[in-house]
């Protein structure tokens, strides 16, 4: 995690800025003045749901849909206006684009023959290649041979193949079935870190996102919401567009009352600092972990216990749905109308508190993990 | 920087003015190059042909003004109109005239004699005619001098106006306008017939058991292979004057409306079983078990399953088959007698008459119907898409024994119909002297010894086949390639689809006569081409574009839309991509456009009857040339000969494709 985080640190040199990106087709705007800086080595990944500008967002960077206004420069030259030939970018797409009637050796060595490479060095470097994606002896099938994950290898090296300064992929796992696509992402991870190229990522798979980049772009309606690290970006989202987009997020209507509480019903919850005006209509959020059961006196195995009784109430257990690892449990409190809370609680704390349907248990809300939002039409 | 806070809101982001690359660049030449081909020859063509039709010619006598000196110097100038009103000699209505038309001068001076030494001068006083002497145009509005004996060479040239007489002359001449009605009936009673017919065929090949499947659809594509006017020549040994089973008519003549629906009917066919097929074979077989769960009749399952599903290609099939049956002239040419059609009469006014002006009008006639068949069609075709879902499953026919054996006769009547116009064109072209001397024999092979061209016309056919299918295939390749795979230029882009619609909308006689006006006028740079082999070429090119175009389009669609960004992105030129993919992926799409264009280029008449020279006869308009000039049996032979060099044509075609796809497609078998 720390060595992640180092590439991202802000001694990392800046290869890529985007200076108030627009993109319009007709009347629609696709992009809306977003900018941009990446740094050396990172793996960035563009998030949002579809049609919210991101696959428009990388197409520009490569130049195949050149914006109408601002600016894109690469490694210290402006790149604006060139076609994509005269840029420097491998690119991944979701359908891989493999050309069928070539073997997958003469894929990868297509970018390679024309650069007066010799026959011998093309072969070595193809071989090289597949060798790093754990392919070495597939080299001679057709794409329609492999499976779709070496399919999708094989776009990788072969956009790699030239050895590009920037990697841009636009959902390259998304075609691909739940299992593979967890252990491809690692793989590619880990061969982007090797080979240390800036790269790009398109996906509206938050998981996608949130364990492979370094940093997370999300995006919505042309527009950028936030820019942070995965953790960031789940722990400290900035909008309410991406509390709700990314991870699972209770939502509850309330009124501000300071600048650090909300008023929900008849209660008063201690909440995180925000600016909005006593009284406004606000939309308090929590996520389902950071709702844990509470019982006074009781200490250890996952069951909150302080002194005071701060964000501390009463609420009917609805249902429970066991997933595996936790219990995610839908509770009632009259104070919220007809929301249901979604709380997800570990199998201790649900076997101390005997947490059963039909029951009434005391729950609380972290303080620090109760965000203020206003309220907002933009949501998913 | 302390003042970034009040600097103006408007300091935007620059306006970005994409640089092109040079691929783009290459792309947008070869879709000039393209578009400028189609322009010229297509376009162009139909604008002159257009602007024939609304130009009407007449002799404006008050233009021409005379004097005359019979020895005792020059008389006062007299218009001709003048001098008509005294003589009479020219009446109303001959005024009106065609381009061609001539009028002498001498008409005005009953007492010309060329050998008395009168002198005469001419002027015209707006330059709006000509006069010609001899073969010397003359049009400018100075004074002529001319001894007698030269001024009897002098004619009259009619000056041009614009306006609807022409079409006011047609439907004012009962025979001529009597021809649409004529045509939509054929065409319509032909479209029944064959669409019921080639319903019943695909319905048998696709909804039975039967066998011999495989033989049957081989027989049913036979018509493709031969020119449209050999059915009749088959109908004119079996039920001509002379014909085998004549009596089976009750003495109804073949020669007529029965004639030219029957092989119409054969020749239309092919084609509205290839559409009805696919319509039936794209069924959901889901419905069918809906269908029977719910026991529903094989009737009501039929309405209510079988024909909904394939009413789009039903449709299709029948305007089509209507517009290929309407802008048909090679059939109701040999066999019609004295029934006239629409493509007919164009024919008889451009070579007959010589009146161009006329064979426009029918021309503009005739593209009523067809544009309005072509859009309809268009129209049907675009709802078709995606009738089959992902998740239909392709209907798996059963074997029932009763039906298979109704589907296996029906088969039958209709093969026998289709071989058996063949075989008697065969046996017509080797019997000796029919009907007296029924032997064996070789003498109608003798081309050289009839009109038509003999033995040169098969050989230039071949020959256009050949040049047609390698310049068509890389003209309309090129040209889909940059329609499906350039960005950008939408506008650019949707004129050269339409333009690249249209030839299937312009019957092929409309399109030669309109390379007539177009290629003959001496004005035009291009003018060079007319009579040449050249035009024919560029002339079948563009009268079968369409099908070429679609058939480029939908093999090129199938290509994955990010190959050209992988490529730039690769740095490799898009010709590169091109070489070493898109063109081996899509060699069978190449090969069938190919052996379409040559087996197309072998057949047709109607769209080189107008074009061809003495240097550059053809096959097929020699089948037509030699059956005008009665003989019958040398056309049915040459029909043949045409028919077995497309067979062998298609077998190399197939033979080429087993091979060659071996290679290019390996990639294909997993």
């Amino acid at each position: 995690m720390s060595e992640q985080q180092a590439v991202s640190a802000e001694s990392a040199k800046s290869y890529l800025q985007i200076d108030r990106l627009t993109k319009k087709f007709g009347d629609f705007t696709a992009l809306d003045e977003v900018s941009l800086e990446v740094y050396e080595g990172e793996f960035i990944c563009f998030l949002g749901p579809s049609g919210c500008g991101k696959t428009t967002f990388l197409r520009a960077i490569a130049g195949l849909d050149i914006q109408n206004s601002g600016t894109v420069s690469q490694a210290g030259k402006d790149i604006s206006a060139l076609p994509p030939s005269e840029r420097d970018f491998g690119i991944v797409f979701q359908s891989y684009a493999l050309f069928p009637n070539l073997t997958c050796e003469r894929n990868i060595g297509f970018g390679l023959e024309n650069q007066k490479a010799n026959k011998a060095d093309i072969a070595k470097r193809v071989a090289e290649l597949l060798e790093m994606v754990g392919l070495p002896d597939q080299g001679k099938k057709y794409p329609a041979q492999l499976s779709g994950g070496q399919q999708q290898r094989i776009a990788l090296v072969r956009a790699l193949a030239t050895s590009p300064g920037l990697l841009l992929l636009d959902e390259p796992l998304s075609a691909l079935d739940a299992k593979v696509r967890t252990y491809l992402r690692h793989e590619m991870k880990l061969l982007q870190r090797r080979l240390g190229v800036t790269t790009v990522m398109v996906t509206h798979d938050q998981e996608e996102a949130l364990t492979m980049a370094d940093r997370i772009v999300v995006m919505n309606q042309g527009v950028i919401e936030q820019i942070g690290t995965p953790i960031e970006i789940y722990r400290e989202p900035s909008t309410l567009f991406v509390a709700d987009f990314v991870g699972a997020m209770n939502q509850i209507e309330g009124k501000a009352s300071s600048n650090n509480s909300v008023k929900v019903g008849d209660t008063t919850f201690t909440s995180r600092e925000h600016n909005l005006q006593t009284d406004s209509p606000v939309i308090v959020a929590i996520r389902p972990e950071d709702i844990v059961p509470h019982r006074e006196g009781t200490s250890s195995q996952g069951v909150f216990e302080t002194g005071d009784t701060e964000n501390i109430f009463d609420a009917a257990v609805e249902d429970m749905e066991f997933l595996g690892s936790f219990w995610r449990v839908s509770l009632n409190n009259s104070d919220f109308g007809d929301a249901v809370l979604i709380a997800d609680m570990s199998i201790n704390a649900v076997r101390h508190m005997t947490v059963e349907i039909g029951k009434t248990i005391s729950v609380e809300f972290q303080s620090d993990q109760l965000r203020v939002f206003p309220p907002n039409t933009n949501t998913v | 920087m302390s003042n970034t806070a009040e600097m103006p809101v408007t300091d935007s982001a620059p306006v970005i003015r994409p640089k092109t690359s040079k691929d783009d660049r290459t792309m947008i030449g070869f879709m000039l190059v393209i578009g400028l081909y189609l322009i010229v020859a297509l376009a162009f063509p139909l604008y002159a042909m257009l602007s024939k039709s609304f130009s009407t010619y007449s002799f404006d006598l008050n233009n021409f003004e005379f004097q005359v000196d019979k020895g005792a110097g020059w008389s006062d100038p007299v218009t001709a109109q003048a001098l008509n009103e005294d003589l009479q000699v020219v009446k109303l209505e001959e005024l009106a005239t065609s381009s061609d038309g001539r009028l002498a001068a001498t008409v005005f001076f009953p007492d010309f004699s060329f050998r008395s030494t009168t002198k005469y001068r001419l002027r015209q006083i707006r330059a709006e005619s000509s006069f010609l002497v001899g073969s010397t145009r003359i049009a400018d509005t100075e004074w002529h001098e001319f001894e007698s004996n030269k001024f009897r060479r002098i004619v009259l040239r009619p000056s041009s106006a614009t306006g609807l007489d022409n079409f006011r002359v047609y439907f004012s001449t009962p025979a001529l306008f009597r021809s649409i009605e004529n045509s939509l009936f054929i065409a319509t009673l032909s479209t029944i017939i064959t669409v019921c017919l080639a319903f019943g065929f695909a319905y048998a090949l696709n909804r039975s058991k039967m066998r011999f499947k495989g033989l049957f659809r081989l027989i049913a594509m036979a018509p493709i292979l031969v020119p449209s006017l050999l059915p009749g020549i088959a109908l004119v040994y079996l039920f001509g004057n002379q014909g085998m089973i004549k009596g089976l008519l009750f003495g109804e003549s073949i020669y007529g409306p029965i004639g030219i629906v029957i092989g119409s009917v054969f020749f239309t066919f092919p084609h509205a079983l290839i559409i009805i097929t696919t319509a039936l074979a794209i069924s959901d077989s889901r419905l069918y078990e809906a269908a029977v769960s719910l026991r529903a009749s094989r009737w009501k399952t039929f309405w209510t399953v079988t024909i909904p599903g394939a009413r789009y290609g039903l449709i299709s099939a029948a305007f089509v088959v209507f517009n290929l049956v309407i802008t048909d002239f090679g059939l109701p040419k040999v066999i019609g007698g004295q029934y006239n059609m629409l493509a007919v009469d164009i024919y008889k006014q451009v070579i007959g008459q010589q009146n161009f002006e006329m064979g426009a009008v029918v021309s503009v006639v005739l593209l009523i119907p067809a544009l309005f068949a072509f859009s309809i069609d268009r129209y049907v075709q675009k709802r078709q898409v995606a009738q089959l879902s992902a998740r239909s499953v392709p209907f798996e026919a059963k074997p029932h024994k009763r039906f298979d054996l109704i589907c296996l006769s029906y088969c039958v009547v209709v093969g026998i119909f289709i071989v058996g116009l063949i075989a008697i064109c065969q046996y017509a072209a080797l019997i000796k002297f029919w009907p007296y001397q029924l032997s064996l024999s070789l003498v109608n092979y003798d081309f050289n010894v009839m009109d038509g061209g003999g033995w040169a016309s098969y050989s230039h056919s071949i020959q256009l086949g050949i040049y047609t299918a390698i310049a068509g295939t890389i003209i309309v390749f090129a040209g889909a390639y940059v329609v499906e795979k350039t960005n950008g230029f939408f506008a650019t882009r949707s004129a050269f689809q339409f333009l690249a619609m249209m030839p299937m909308a312009i019957p092929g006689l409309v399109l030669g006569l309109a390379y007539i006006f177009f290629f003959n006028d001496p004005a035009n740079p291009l003018n060079g081409l007319y009579a040449t082999m050249g035009i024919l070429v560029v002339c079948t090119v563009t009268h079968f574009y369409t099908v070429s175009h679609l058939t480029a389009v939908t093999a090129l669609k199938q290509m994955d839309r990010e190959f050209e960004a992988v490529a730039s992105s690769l740095k490799q030129p898009f010709y590169r991509l091109v070489s070493s993919v898109t063109v081996p992926v899509c060699l069978p799409a190449i090969l069938d456009i190919s052996i379409y264009l040559f087996v197309n280029a072998m057949t047709t008449v109607s769209a080189v009857i107008f074009l061809y020279s003495p240097d550059t006869t053809l096959a097929a308009i020699a089948v037509l040339n030699m059956d005008d000039a009665g003989d019958v049996a040398p056309a049915a032979a040459m029909g043949m000969m045409i028919f077995y060099t497309n067979v062998v044509a298609r077998l190399i075609h197939l033979f080429l494709s087993r091979n060659l796809l071996l290679k290019t497609q390996a990639w294909r078998l997993r």
